[in-house]
């Protein structure tokens, strides 16, 4: 399968709504494929890496934090960039900058970075091709 | 040169008090900047932001005031004057809200919703926000 | 020929929007390109047959492919689609990146 270059960027913070389930799903494909894969996380987006995020339990199934394993952006945006690796492909995940200062939300997964606007410009001029999943 | 990119904008007035900007404008203008060739369709509500004399004083929260609040019908003046990008407006939606082409900001174009997908050939790149 | 896919994460029981995404897949096809619609999310809402997935079968016999993510499908329980709407899996968004088709979301 010949090595394709992607670009996705995303606009949704963590937890609110489904297109970051449906986002992660395309990026694990092509991670799967070996594809490069450039993500823009921008606005909300810029806290999906956040580093600090914290699984918690879950009182009203009565499961512990061990039981529940609830999902945080943060690993999987770590199992993407290892997916990637694994097989042959890589990630260049950028925070946009000053998306991730009003946030707070400045330590991120390692092998992300912080970015900006030129960064997504960079992307899409070097990609085989772009797509943006804007929020609502 | 840069990849010739259409923007369709249709999410109007989301966090553009907290932003001070519409950040989907704000992200293409500083795109361009960095040597982007963007066009923008404004369609939906988003429409509304070509609509002239528009925008609030900044917010007074206790004793927080907002001194920069945005002003979208300047920002889409900006991005056609300064920046040098396109700016069109759906002309049904226009309709659709009783906005009267008179009330435009200088300088944007009118595209029907029929003329859009004709538009789409012109670009190597087209996006929806 | 161009090819698009066009991928709608919204539904109509919500969001009267969705019917001018639909005409916009129509209009494309209409001018002589190749054009998906992939239904994502609530999107595939409409594929369930009701009221509203009649637009789906008209714009499947004006030329435009129609798919419902099979994983979004599932997870609504929706047992059976509309006419003219195929299940298919999230690869067909990779497949048509890779293969430079213009992919917009909505």
């Amino acid at each position: 399968m010949p090595k394709k270059t992607l670009t996705i960027a995303l606009m949704d913070p963590p937890y609110e709504s489904e297109n970051l389930t449906t986002a992660f799903r395309i990026l694990d494909i092509a991670a799967r494929r070996g594809y490069d894969i450039n993500v823009f996380a921008y606005e909300g987006a810029s806290g999906l890496a956040f580093v600090r995020q914290m699984p918690h339990p879950n009182p009203v199934h009565g499961k512990d934090v061990a039981e529940e394993n609830h999902p945080t952006t943060k690993d999987q945006v770590a199992a993407l960039l290892a997916a990637a690796e694994q097989n042959g492909g890589k990630v260049d995940w950028v925070n946009c900058g000053m998306c991730v200062d009003e946030r707070g939300v400045n330590e991120f997964v390692p092998g992300t970075r912080r970015g900006s606007p030129a960064d997504f410009h960079a992307f899409a001029e070097a990609s085989d091709n772009v797509l943006v999943i804007p929020t609502k | 040169m840069a990849k010739k990119t259409l923007n369709i904008v249709e999410s109007a007035y989301r966090a553009v008090m907290e932003e001070q900007d519409d950040t989907i404008l704000w992200l293409l203008a500083a795109m361009q900047g960095a040597g982007a060739e963007h066009t923008v369709v404004l369609r939906g509500n988003a429409v509304n932001y070509a609509v002239a004399s528009q925008g609030v004083p900044g917010l007074t929260i206790g004793k927080w005031k907002q001194t920069q609040a945005p002003k979208m019908d300047r920002d889409v003046l900006d991005l056609i004057e300064k920046r040098k990008i396109p700016v069109y407006v759906i002309v049904e939606d226009l309709a659709d809200r009783g906005i009267e082409r008179s009330e435009l900001v200088p300088g944007v174009q009118l595209l029907s919703r029929m003329e859009l997908p004709g538009l789409f050939t012109e670009f190597a790149l087209v996006t929806h926000w | 020929m161009t090819q698009y896919l066009l991928i709608e994460s919204r539904d109509p029981f919500e969001s009267n929007d969705v019917s001018y995404y639909y005409d916009l897949a129509r209009g494309l096809a209409e001018s002589g390109n190749q054009v998906t619609l992939l239904l994502v999310q609530n999107g595939v809402l409409s594929a369930r047959p009701s009221a509203h997935s009649a637009a789906l079968g008209a714009l499947a016999r004006s030329g435009v492919t129609v798919l419902a993510d099979d994983f979004s499908v599932q997870e609504r329980g929706i047992a059976r689609l509309a006419e003219g709407v195929v299940a298919a899996p999230i690869d067909v968004v990779v497949d048509h990146l890779a293969a430079g088709h213009k992919t917009l979301w909505h």
